[in-house]
């Protein structure tokens, strides 16, 4: 049986279609990736599983339970933590979690018992008598994800669970949930992150625009974009559409253009070598300078940028989007 | 060949009979997973303290709830009063007018708290929690509403209190100043539904507060808790006369002070005004509540 299954589920906000029949199924004990833009259905179908939403038609099962038609019998075998933290910020971290181990109907000693687990797992047991209002972003993201365990739950579900957290206190969270899949519970994890989705995902789906276009385990997506990628920088900005041109005629395909990086990117399916000569020909033919021309392993990024169209977010320049930092390891030497 | 059931019959017989099995196991599975009248109070009495001691932690919920009330007392015991003519008063002084109002203008303000409590819970991802576990579905509501009816209580009792230390008296007997004390407070249990509502509904904890406040303010001046309605204009009259706040004030006053004050009918008045609400803001806001967004 499934942990996840869902069949054809769409979901429309007025005019907006979030959900535009979506299906999956997730097998028992995996980490599954919903990877996507913003606003592409992520949370939308994390909300219908956790019965928080209806969908406009279409089924849903958790275990095999129906979220429509069973939701009491789901929300038992369930964990959830948010995008934003659902911790009460006046209480302390111990009443939050003995608050949910009780909403749990665990016993007072049994909620007591879990709550201090918890606290000590996940290094907050300093700051339990705290009031919450006082913890730092990583320490609430903590608090959260150890609500959601007060139950032991069999499927686990991380709605962008690292969004808006330093590197460190990222680290440190993937690092529990590594742990948490260890002791065989599923988790449907949802991500704007790639590094995310490689790190702890076995399989992912990238969702856009309410629908999966794509699903397989990170390295059949990898694969799927052809053996290898054709990578080229153009040095004139101004002459990146003439580049463009000739990678799609020399290349058949159409190349992924970042304006600011002045990079051009495309699938390279066989034959990568002679094709890096034959690119390199044109644009020598063409007056057009590169100051890097090769051949690499595809990323996820070049998955999502293929599928999408769009950049995927890094971690990094969250705070400063369109500021992408210079990869590292790139040669400068003009070709 | 035998008489029994052939190989296919045997096996269609059993599949039935497991998926029989299954579908009993699924029923008393879900039955035993419904949240029942007990779980219920359970529930409501976890929720019920978080809120309490949300108002024990944060000194703007505790000086606004009790604190306020007992200077809107004092503001209009002592500044306002003066110049109100105790002969237009069906009261022997101001201070005995005006306290059975002045509790129920203090626990109407404070009900906008559940709109905003509530609105705040919903941005947060608070509600979306205890929505995603396995609690009953009427305790959220029903836990907020229980600490406003704590509150309230509370609030009631302190400004009593206070209206003893200024020469307020009961003259009607104990029964009757009961009545007065639960008048009020049912009728401020019933507003925290509506506010309940509100606060569901609302776009932010601040058009909550908004939207509370501006009616909640003119419906509680525009009411006979702070002087006699024949002093104001005809129409304002004719609004205050079929305003709940005057009903309610009324009803505790005359149940207060009793001769010559009416209070049989002012009580039925209200009465009918804290049933009509609760039966309509019950059921919408528990509604609301279940359908999410």
């Amino acid at each position: 049986m499934d942990a996840i299954h869902i069949q054809d589920l769409e979901k429309t906000y007025g005019d907006t279609v979030a959900l535009a029949g979506i299906d999956l199924a997730i097998p028992e004990g995996i980490v599954y990736g919903l990877l996507g833009p913003n606003g592409a259905g992520k949370t939308t179908v994390v909300r219908i599983l956790a019965t928080l939403l209806k969908p406009d038609s279409g089924r849903a099962e958790v275990l095999g339970f129906d979220v429509l038609r069973e939701p009491e019998l789901v929300r038992r075998i369930i964990g959830l933590a948010g995008q934003f933290a659902a911790v009460d910020e006046i209480l302390t971290g111990r009443e939050n979690l003995e608050m949910v181990g009780r909403l749990y109907h665990l016993s007072a000693g049994e909620a007591r018992r879990r709550t201090v687990d918890l606290l000590e797992r996940f290094d907050l047991i300093a700051a339990a008598d705290r009031a919450v209002k006082t913890y730092s972003g990583g320490m609430r993201r903590r608090l959260d994800l150890a609500a959601s365990l007060l139950n032991r739950p069999a499927v686990l579900f991380l709605d962008e669970p690292t969004t808006g957290l330093d590197p460190r206190s990222r680290l440190g969270l993937w690092d529990i949930i590594n742990d948490l899949v260890r002791e065989g519970t599923t988790l449907l994890l949802t991500t704007q992150y790639l590094e995310e989705a490689d790190r702890l995902c076995q399989r992912l789906a990238v969702i856009d625009e309410g629908a999966v276009i794509e699903e397989g385990t990170t390295d059949e997506l990898k694969t799927r974009m052809g053996g290898s990628v054709l990578e080229m920088r153009v040095a004139d900005g101004d002459r990146l559409a003439d580049a463009a041109g000739i990678v799609e005629r020399v290349a058949r395909s159409t190349p992924q253009v970042d304006r600011e990086l002045g990079r051009l990117t495309a699938p390279a399916e066989r034959d990568g070598v002679s094709l890096v000569v034959r690119t390199a020909e044109a644009f020598d033919e063409a007056g057009v300078d590169v100051t890097d021309l090769g051949l690499r392993r595809p990323t996820l990024d070049d998955v999502f940028l293929n599928l999408t169209g769009r950049k995927p977010m890094q971690p990094e320049d969250e705070e400063t989007p369109g500021d992408a930092p210079e990869p590292a390891g790139v040669g400068e030497g003009r070709s | 060949m035998s008489d029994g059931p052939t190989y296919a019959e045997t096996c269609r017989g059993s599949l039935a009979r497991q998926a029989a099995e299954a579908a009993a196991e699924r029923r008393s599975l879900l039955e035993e997973a419904r949240c029942g009248i007990s779980c219920a109070f359970g529930d409501s009495r976890v929720v019920a303290k978080r809120y309490l001691l949300h108002y024990l932690r944060q000194p703007r919920l505790l000086v606004f709830s009790t604190i306020q009330p007992v200077m809107f007392v004092l503001l209009f015991r002592y500044v306002f009063g003066g110049a109100i003519d105790a002969r237009a008063l069906p009261s022997a002084d101001y201070v005995s007018f005006l306290l059975p109002g002045i509790l129920v203008q203090a626990t109407t303000f404070g009900a906008t708290n559940t709109a905003v409590g509530i609105s705040e819970d919903l941005r947060t991802g608070v509600i979306d929690r205890f929505r995603s576990l396995p609690m009953s579905r009427v305790a959220v509501l029903a836990g907020r509403t229980l600490s406003d009816l704590v509150r309230n209580t509370f609030v009631v009792l302190l400004m009593t209190a206070v209206g003893y230390a200024l020469g307020f008296r009961f003259q009607n007997g104990i029964i009757a100043a009961v009545g007065t004390l639960l008048i009020v407070i049912m009728f401020s249990y019933a507003l925290s539904w509506i506010y309940a509502f509100v606060g569901l509904t609302a776009k932010g904890a601040e058009t909550a507060q908004t939207a509370s406040f501006v009616v909640t303010f003119p419906i509680v001046f525009a009411s006979s808790v702070f002087v006699p309605v024949d002093t104001f204009p005809s129409w304002l009259q004719t609004v205050a006369e079929y305003n709940p706040i005057t009903k309610v004030a009324d009803a505790a006053r005359g149940l207060a002070l009793g001769d010559p004050l009416p209070w049989l009918q002012p009580v039925l008045w209200a009465m009918a005004w804290i049933v009509g609400i609760a039966a309509i803001f019950v059921p919408l806001a528990l509604w609301r509540f279940r359908r999410g967004d």
